[in-house]
């Protein structure tokens, strides 16, 4: 019981510095992909290839002077970003990141809690996402920091439909909504992209609406918005906003690669005769790669695709993924309907 | 033992949290308050073994139907001063519906054997497993209606919001 205790703070500790770091790197990597899309070097200054960059950052945000508005309303002004940050580090609890690890004869699980409704707890921390935009955007008390927030909401709440209709194919074919279960049923090469690459392709371009990413990032559209929600933080408040976006990237990619491209598990590796805590690490790290891709794809795509107009984000969401994710729907029932 | 302690602490956090929306002067902080009162009985469910119906709660009413009021209240931009006083009457009578609910809940417990309660933990009512049976087997003509008459509202809310005739 002690050593369980000690063994899932142990692995919480790992996950929250995990997905610290990775967000730290991915600040450096978004701007080495820009470069390198747009055919310069990118930061290179701040140690070799700019790798202590995100440090120097962090530092600058941190010293950077404090500013409140004098109209804002203090206490929820303090809350937004404070909330951005906790919902983006509660997800990752149900992501299994790994298979079970053996020590001393003890199995001990790399997931931190196999609840036996993951994918439901994923979509209310998604659901509840919105919150800390939208009372940061308020508690501002500017316009188009309003405007920003108010955008955030209509955005998430039509995507998040699109994105729940398009993982019930998932639920549908496994029959569980435990993440435990999802990624089991994938093993070898069943990833479920290649029986819902429909699905795959709404819930990707609904993940994209849901981080705000671009071609998304109605909310803090420079060029109409001033900064959008944001636009009155400054220090480590506004850090703490893009740095959420960063986790949310990275957790979403986790999700993404858990419910579609077969989570830990890659054709043949299982097969290989590895001992079981070789095993875990390798199929971590197969996990990882995934998720990097993922990484990788935001980046592509917001450095290659110009942002929406607004009409055109909710005519997108409302009259084409949502019809197209309850045609998915229909098809995957009468597909295990026809093959029972 | 140590569910008592959370179970204090989430009855406490719903009481509070559903008094402060009350007595808040500025709707967004109602708004705010209500979806905690929301949280903390989301927790409940949880104790009682029903973490479906708990993260279900979280996605209706925190995630969306709360997000709405927030979004509606925020595009209002209601203040304080703005806001009319009520007359006399309408307080009374909120008062005398008030008691009479508070009336109905009395009747409604006094009768209930708490003793006979179903341990939450040993039946497994709350899961997703039997929640499904229940409702596509036991209850499916309800559920189906009830179902029938959301989309009546819908189109009946789409319908009332377009402005040129149809």
């Amino acid at each position: 019981m002690i050593t369980q205790i000690i063994y899932k703070t142990l692995l919480a500790s790992f996950i929250l510095v995990m997905s610290l770091l990775v967000a730290m790197y991915s600040t450096l990597i978004e701007r080495k992909v820009a470069g390198w899309f747009q055919d310069r070097h990118g930061p290179n200054r701040a140690g070799p290839w700019g790798l202590l960059q995100p440090l120097a950052d962090g530092v600058k945000l941190f010293f950077k002077e404090e500013f409140m508005p004098n109209s804002a309303d203090k206490f929820l002004y303090i809350l937004g970003p404070s909330l951005t940050m906790f919902i983006a580090l509660l997800t990752s609890a149900v992501i299994p990141w790994g298979p079970d690890l053996v020590i001393n004869g003890q199995t001990y699980s790399l997931q931190m809690a196999d609840i036996n409704i993951g994918i439901l707890y994923i979509f209310a921390i998604v659901s509840i996402g919105v919150y800390g935009i939208m009372i940061g955007g308020w508690a501002s008390n500017n316009k188009y920091a309003l405007l920003g927030a108010v955008r955030a909401s209509s955005q998430m709440i039509s995507y998040e439909l699109a994105m729940s209709l398009s993982i019930i194919t998932i639920v549908m074919m496994t029959g569980s909504l435990s993440m435990r279960d999802i990624v089991a049923q994938q093993q070898g090469f069943h990833w479920n992209i290649l029986y819902q690459p429909l699905g795959f392709l709404i819930f990707l371009i609904c993940a994209f609406a849901e981080t705000n990413r671009s071609p998304f990032d109605l909310p803090e559209c420079e060029t109409e918005l001033v900064g959008g929600y944001h636009t009155e933080y400054s220090s480590m408040k506004l850090g703490f906003y893009l740095f959420a976006e960063y986790i949310n990237m990275f957790i979403s990619g986790a999700v993404m690669a858990t419910l579609f491209l077969g989570g830990y598990h890659f054709p043949g590796l299982d097969k290989l005769g590895l001992s079981p805590n070789v095993f875990a690490f390798v199929s971590f790290i197969v996990l990882f790669t995934k998720i990097t891709f993922f990484g990788f794809i935001y980046m592509w795509i917001r450095w290659t695709l110009p942002r929406f107009r607004y009409d055109q984000l909710m005519k997108l969401g409302w009259k084409s993924l949502i019809p197209l994710a309850i045609l998915n729907v229909v098809i995957t029932g009468v597909v295990i309907l026809l093959n029972q | 033992m140590f569910s008592h302690y959370i179970f204090y602490f989430l009855s406490i956090m719903a009481l509070f949290s559903a008094v402060m929306m009350l007595v808040s002067k500025k709707p967004i902080h109602s708004v705010l308050f209500l979806t905690l009162t929301f949280f903390a009985i989301a927790g409940h469910y949880v104790l009682l073994n029903a973490q479906f119906l708990a993260v279900v709660h979280v996605i209706v009413y925190a995630g969306a139907i709360m997000v709405l009021f927030l979004f509606t209240v925020m595009l209002l931009n209601l203040n304080n001063d703005e806001r009319s006083p009520k007359p006399i009457w309408v307080k009374v009578i909120a008062f005398l519906a008030g008691c009479m609910l508070l009336l109905t809940l009395i009747g409604v417990f006094r009768g209930y054997d708490i003793q006979s309660a179903h341990d939450p933990m040993t039946t497994q009512i709350g899961l997703v497993k039997s929640l499904g049976r229940i409702l596509y087997h036991d209850y499916l003509i309800p559920f189906e209606l009830s179902s029938v008459l959301f989309l009546t509202a819908m189109v009946g809310a789409v319908l009332l919001g377009k402005k040129e005739q149809i």
